[in-house]
């Protein structure tokens, strides 16, 4: 597809999509939002990006392979759960927060790693299942 | 013992599982890796078993929710007794794999994605909470689904077809039987809904929710007249595919038949009849399929359901001997049958076939391994030291216990089926003349392949048949350890107990 206003439009939406799935991200532990919509969101952001142009510019944009994503999103999921058995002795999963409460991303705690690792993931597959039927159609 | 080591063997198959994603095109790699992190495996499998056979009932919740609130991870002697041979059957196959399994497959993630199922077993084994057994059953048959049709040949897509859909209806119907439960308790924790069930009124809800239950998990572990999905799959994925389905997937559903008819519906009289006759039903109609079949891969998938009865009619007996019965079988059941699809896969590459007529002359060839298969055969069977023997013994003694005179005859009537199956099989593969006419084989052969990819391919056969011929010869041992599962199923109180009220909390 080459449409002018659509290469123009997604050039500045693509940050603007990427900004909103972090935000998603980061809302999501009380509100709606967390790792899962984030990362359709930015999928969403880089399809959108692969329809203007195609679909090698915007892997080159993601400048990873997406298929590296799935496993490092699990690997930071399964560490973040993991974390609070090595640190303190307590069960898997249970969250451990940062007391001091951080500006803009509010309290850091495991919740906040496992829920961006899901956000890599979803990227990763979603990503991957696009560009696989993309290069196979 | 660290109440965290429960979490481990499902943890630790993760890791090992994202650690393959990572070397993703590296099979070499991944071969090593697999091996090495399933012997690491074991070993932290091992220790959470005899730990739980010297502490007892071990509890740990995750994210440290309260007990009925939050996801309880128990590991009882039955469970962490099915991790240890779940991680000892994943060993074998693991080997197995990196000798069998095809470069193309490999390259597909075949390594990763067994090592989830593995996980989802161990999840499934260790969980004390209905949703979350669920959510394992998912894990489980997702993983299932990949490895049945990674490879894409028409055969397996048949089969992988009528695998999912029986599968999925399986899972629908355990979901809505979950839904009745959380409704009339409103709990999902195995331990506290065991308490609240015997307070409801409405016991037609129960005793609704009791069949849902029985038709979901029948489905799931091959029972009459839910099993035809069975014989028509599993012979179509590689062997290795096949031995750990063989071994342990239809073994989940028994356990869930086990925890859920003890923790839950103990002592329902109509759900008992309803799992003796089927439990009937479903050892003739395998031994009779079985009977008839010439694919060797489809005589074991219907030895497989015919075992499957032996295990549901001490279930549906109820009493502690026939329980014990059930446990012990179930130890010797996972090791025979991924051992029994093993050696299937290694008659396949000896011979290029596996059809009953065109193998033979396995002992004029190679004695030893005539000698090896003879194991896991013969065990299957029940020649009296070997491991089947035993569970026999104990589930024929509590149908004598009972009066079931049915179930003896039907029990009687299987072993001996299975008797006359093994000695069918052990003529035509290992005694027989190899017929003259060698059909064309497009593949390479057992002769010649390299000397480790053929120790790769019979040290897996050797490790299951020296675990087999433990269980045999130290039955005593084993025996000692179902009796005392049997006697944590009639009685729950310290599995409930160790759940709702750890240490530090009082009973009310």
């Amino acid at each position: 597809m080459n449409t002018l206003i659509l290469k123009t439009a997604s050039k500045f939406l693509l940050p603007l999509l990427l900004m909103f799935s972090v935000f998603l991200l980061l809302r999501g532990h009380y509100l709606p939002g967390g790792g899962f919509v984030g990362g359709l969101v930015a999928s969403i952001a880089f399809v959108l990006h692969a329809f203007a142009y195609d679909m090698q510019s915007s892997r080159r944009l993601l400048r990873v392979h997406p298929g590296f994503l799935i496993p490092a999103g699990l690997a930071l999921a399964a560490l973040s759960g993991i974390f609070p058995m090595v640190y303190s002795d307590l069960p898997f999963m249970t969250g451990v927060w940062y007391p001091e409460s951080v500006p803009v991303i509010g309290s850091i705690g495991t919740a906040l790693f496992f829920d961006i690792g899901v956000y890599l993931v979803v990227v990763g597959s979603v990503l991957t299942i696009i560009m696989t039927l993309s290069e196979s159609a | 013992m660290s109440p965290q080591l429960i979490f481990w063997p499902v943890l630790f198959q993760l890791l090992l599982a994202v650690a393959l994603l990572f070397l993703w095109r590296k099979v070499q790699v991944q071969r090593a890796v697999s091996i090495a992190g399933s012997t690491v495996a074991v070993v932290l499998s091992a220790a959470l078993f005899t730990l739980t056979l010297r502490d007892g009932i071990g509890t740990v919740q995750a994210g440290n929710w309260p007990a009925p609130f939050g996801i309880a991870l128990v590991s009882d002697t039955l469970s962490s007794l099915l991790v240890l041979l779940t991680s000892l059957a994943g060993l074998a196959v693991s080997v197995f794999s990196s000798a069998s399994v095809t470069g193309a497959r490999l390259k597909f993630g075949y390594f990763p994605v067994f090592h989830i199922l593995l996980m989802g077993l161990n999840g499934a084994f260790l969980t004390g909470d209905l949703f979350n057994l669920y959510v394992w059953f998912e894990v489980i048959i997702i993983c299932s689904f990949v490895l049945i049709t990674l490879g894409t040949e028409r055969k397996q897509l048949e089969g992988a077809v009528k695998y999912f859909t029986l599968n999925m209806l399986a899972s629908i119907i355990f979901l809505t039987a979950i839904a009745v439960i959380y409704g009339l308790t409103g709990s999902l924790n195995l331990a506290d809904i065991s308490i609240q069930i015997a307070a409801i009124e409405n016991r037609f809800l129960v005793e609704i929710a009791a069949v849902l239950f029985f038709v979901g998990f029948g489905i799931k572990s091959a029972v009459f007249p839910l099993y035809f999905w069975l014989p028509a799959s599993y012979h179509t994925p590689p062997d290795a595919v096949s031995a750990i389905f063989g071994g342990l997937l239809t073994k989940v559903g028994v356990y869930a038949y086990l925890r859920i008819f003890t923790l839950i519906f103990a002592g329902d009289a109509f759900i008992r009849e309803l799992l003796v006759t089927a439990a009937i039903l479903t050892i003739v109609s395998g031994a009779l399929g079985a009977l008839i079949q010439n694919n060797l891969r489809k005589v074991f998938s219907y030895l497989i359901v015919c075992h499957i009865g032996f295990m549901i009619v001490g279930i549906g007996l109820g009493t502690e001997t026939a329980y014990a019965g059930t446990v012990s079988y179930l130890i010797h059941d996972i090791v025979v049958k991924t051992n029994l699809f093993l050696v299937a896969g290694l008659i396949f590459r000896v011979k290029g076939s596996v059809s009953l007529r065109d193998i033979g002359g396995l002992y004029k060839r190679y004695p030893w391994l005539s000698l090896l298969i003879a194991v896991p055969l013969f065990s299957l069977v029940g020649i009296p030291p070997l491991s089947g023997f035993w569970p026999k013994i104990s589930l024929f003694g509590a149908a004598t216990e009972t009066r079931s005179f049915w179930v003896l005859g039907a029990l009687i009537f299987g072993s001996v089926l299975t008797l006359i199956i093994v000695a069918k099989v052990w003529a035509a593969a290992v005694w027989k003349e190899p017929s003259g006419k060698n059909p064309p084989v497009k593949m390479v052969l057992f002769d010649q392949i390299s000397k480790e990819r053929r120790i790769l391919y019979v040290l897996p056969i050797v490790l299951l048949s020296l675990v087999s011929l433990y269980i045999g010869f130290g039955a005593e041992h084993i025996q000692e350890i179902a009796g005392r599962v049997a006697a944590d199923l009639i009685n729950p109180d310290a599995y409930i107990e160790a759940v709702l009220y750890p240490a530090g909390k009082s009973s009310p």
